[in-house]
């Protein structure tokens, strides 16, 4: 833990893309940390009631960098993560309901029941999952930058990875490609020190982020509990990338409070002490409410009502989800192939499904 | 009718969609400047240029993930293979990703995606070199897979998977690059899933694709004059999806099936026909049906051994008359 201090440092207040927030969106950046840290919480009660199956990676405590990147999108920039995807969905718009009836296996599902808690998708708001391989994703968004360089289209692909990530080799693939062919793409670490239950120290030789030198990329390093300081360091690479194409990646350190999934027991490989201090120290969601305090922009009603409303929504979309229908066995058979979902425009004879 | 190579047949669909969609691209491994490592791309560079005629590094893994993150946002990539067998370190991307991402993201998204390369074993390359993956490809339901074995089928069948809104994998074959075959000069198309009874006959329909189709006609005719039994030959063309009816309607008539396949046994693409046959057919059945596969074990390299190991005419002939002796 290098420091003590729960204010952001003004340098990154101060920052022009900082700067330019009015009130209304420095609330709005807030609301989207309060309500990722109250969905996840109400999706983490749901769990233990057995409502949601299979795994739940989740995201608190790392709230300021799916926030703090995804508010900087502009129309042609694209998002794509891991597996502990919800912060993001929620921070590019995403609504809760269809977020948490998606976990709930069910139709109204984002996925329509068929992705659950680690594909989470919306191409119409620019976010393309959601995936479930470590750095598997990082392949595909160097092919969405790929595609926005093709097309002529001034953007920028946010390209989300764990700290474990940057040992697989796809990674290493796209960062050879991204830099020889000059794509606009952000890699970004999101590095909560830990692949799973095995710390950075045991996982990964050398400085995550330095890797990027061997491929000529530059890089950038920041704290992930400040969500200006999040902002401040993103901007400067997406406009990189945005404005001259150049691939970039950046560490941004950042914890999470939970286990690697909500199956993880969380007490072979770090102590509660470690986890308290972060927290006492460091919660991004604490961090952003003392700066905003301290501008004048949060007051303990504001703040109480914020968090009332995130708690009511998380609530409603956990009610919405629990009211929700299944899919039926006949839907498994549905979002295979473009061609069956649009028998009309059906080209290809023969089967297509078997048994 | 112009006589052109499979080879050509293939260069002319890729040139034809790259004039037709200017978001078509080809990529892969050698595909521009050193005009293909079978020179399937040659000249592609010069006329379409290096937008869309694209050369990678050796790395399968991050150019195919690339071109399937690509078809998320509208562009048409069609991959090169150098060889299909190198789709075991972009497995992940293949099978995980392309197959898949449609689904997960309950229909959301498409992946007009084209894998192309050859995949067949007989050139003395040894086992890592050789394998012929359309079984594993077609298991996973969200992708195509075609293995044409004329130049006719390969333009046509190319330039339908290319048009596509569903991954396609695309299995060639370098043995028969140069073969001739009459094709053309108009544009046609031909559908995925529809197969070609390549020959007419009434005692033995025998079930192929891919280069075991060029093998078994040879094989019919030595039968038909040596044996004087007449075989119907059906080209699949296409695994996935699967034209079964034209399977059937050939099993109804000769009542006898021998599955031919550059395939080892366990699993392959015979297995799943066999058991499709007597399913549907099952009263139609004068015998067992038969399979003629890759003898099952990885590729051997001696160059007369591995002759034998694959399936070829006297093999094939032997087999027919096996089946046909067996349901007497």
């Amino acid at each position: 833990m290098k420091d003590e201090a729960s204010a952001p440092s003004a340098d990154h207040r101060q920052a022009p893309i900082n700067a330019a927030l009015d009130r209304g969106q420095k609330l709005g950046l807030y609301r989207t940390m309060v309500r990722i840290r109250r969905f996840e919480e109400r999706s983490l009660r749901a769990y233990q009631a057995k409502k949601i199956g299979g795994f739940l990676h989740l995201y608190i405590g790392q709230e300021a960098v799916a926030a703090g990147c995804c508010s900087l999108m502009g129309k042609n920039d694209h998002v794509i993560t891991a597996y502990r995807d919800h912060g993001h969905a929620i921070a590019v718009g995403m609504e809760l309901p269809p977020l948490m009836a998606e976990l709930y296996g069910k139709v109204t599902g984002c996925s329509k029941g068929k992705g659950g808690s680690m594909h989470f998708f919306d191409p119409a708001r620019n976010y393309w999952g959601g995936h479930g391989i470590v750095g598997g994703q990082i392949p595909l968004g160097t092919g969405l930058a790929y595609a926005l360089k093709y097309r002529g289209l001034k953007g920028a692909v946010m390209a989300f990875m764990g700290d474990g990530a940057v040992n697989q080799g796809a990674v290493h693939e796209a960062y050879n490609l991204a830099a020889l062919w000059e794509l606009p793409i952000v890699f970004v670490i999101e590095n909560n020190g830990y692949s799973m239950g095995t710390s950075q120290q045991r996982s990964s030789a050398g400085e995550l982020a330095k890797r990027a030198e061997g491929y000529d990329m530059p890089w950038g390093q920041c704290n992930g509990h400040d969500v200006y300081e999040v902002r401040a360091t993103m901007d400067k690479f997406l406009t990189l990338a945005r404005e001259r194409s150049r691939p970039s990646t950046v560490e941004i350190d950042t914890y999470r409070y939970r286990g690697h999934s909500v199956a993880d027991p969380d007490n072979t490989y770090r102590t509660k002490g470690e986890i308290e201090e972060y927290r006492r120290t460091k919660d991004p969601l604490q961090v952003f409410q003392t700066a905003l305090r301290a501008e004048g922009v949060l007051d303990d009603a504001l703040t109480e009502s914020i968090d009332a409303e995130a708690r009511a929504e998380s609530d409603h979309a956990a009610d919405f989800a629990e009211a929700s229908p299944f899919p039926t066995v006949a839907d498994i058979q549905q979002d295979v192939y473009w061609e069956t979902d649009n028998p009309a425009e059906r080209k290809s004879q023969g089967r297509l499904f078997f048994n | 009718m112009p006589l052109i190579t499979y080879r050509e047949a293939i260069r002319h669909a890729l040139a034809e969609e790259l004039t037709r969609d200017p978001n078509v691209v080809v990529m892969g491994e050698e595909v521009a400047q050193f005009n293909g490592a079978y020179k399937v791309t040659e000249g592609l560079l010069e006329k379409f240029g290096p937008k869309r005629i694209v050369d990678t590094p050796i790395s399968e893994a991050g150019f195919i993930g690339l071109g399937l993150g690509a078809s998320m946002l509208g562009i048409r990539p069609v991959m090169e293979l150098m060889f299909w067998s190198f789709y075991s370190v972009a497995f992940d991307q293949v099978l995980n990703n392309a197959a898949n991402v449609r689904y997960m993201s309950g229909g959301q998204i498409n992946c007009p995606i084209v894998i192309r390369g050859p995949a067949n074993g007989g050139t003395n390359v040894g086992a890592t070199h050789s394998h012929t993956p359309e079984n594993v490809l077609a298991s996973h339901p969200g992708v195509k897979v075609v293995v044409p074995s004329t130049a006719y089928d390969a333009k046509g069948l190319l330039k339908s998977a290319i048009r596509d809104n569903d991954p396609v994998m695309f299995l060639e074959n370098t043995i028969l690059y140069g073969d001739k075959g009459e094709v053309p000069a108009e544009e046609y198309l031909i559908p995925l899933g529809l197969a070609d009874v390549k020959r007419a006959g009434t005692d033995l329909t025998i079930v192929t694709y891919g280069r075991p189709v060029i093998l078994s006609l040879a094989a019919a005719e030595v039968l038909q004059k040596e044996h004087n039994l007449s075989v119907e030959i059906v080209d699949l063309r296409s695994i996935r999806p699967l034209d079964i009816d034209t399977v059937l309607a050939s099993v109804r008539k000769t009542h006898r099936v021998l599955v031919v396949e550059e395939q080892k046994p366990f699993c392959g693409v015979g297995a799943q026909l066999t058991y499709m046959i007597q399913h549907e057919a099952f009263d139609d059945l004068d015998g067992p049906i038969a399979r003629l596969c890759t003898i099952d074990a990885p590729a051997i390299y001696s160059p007369p051994v591995e002759a034998e190991q694959l399936p070829n005419a006297r093999r094939i002939i032997e087999a027919a008359l096996a089946t046909v002796a067996g349901s007497q």
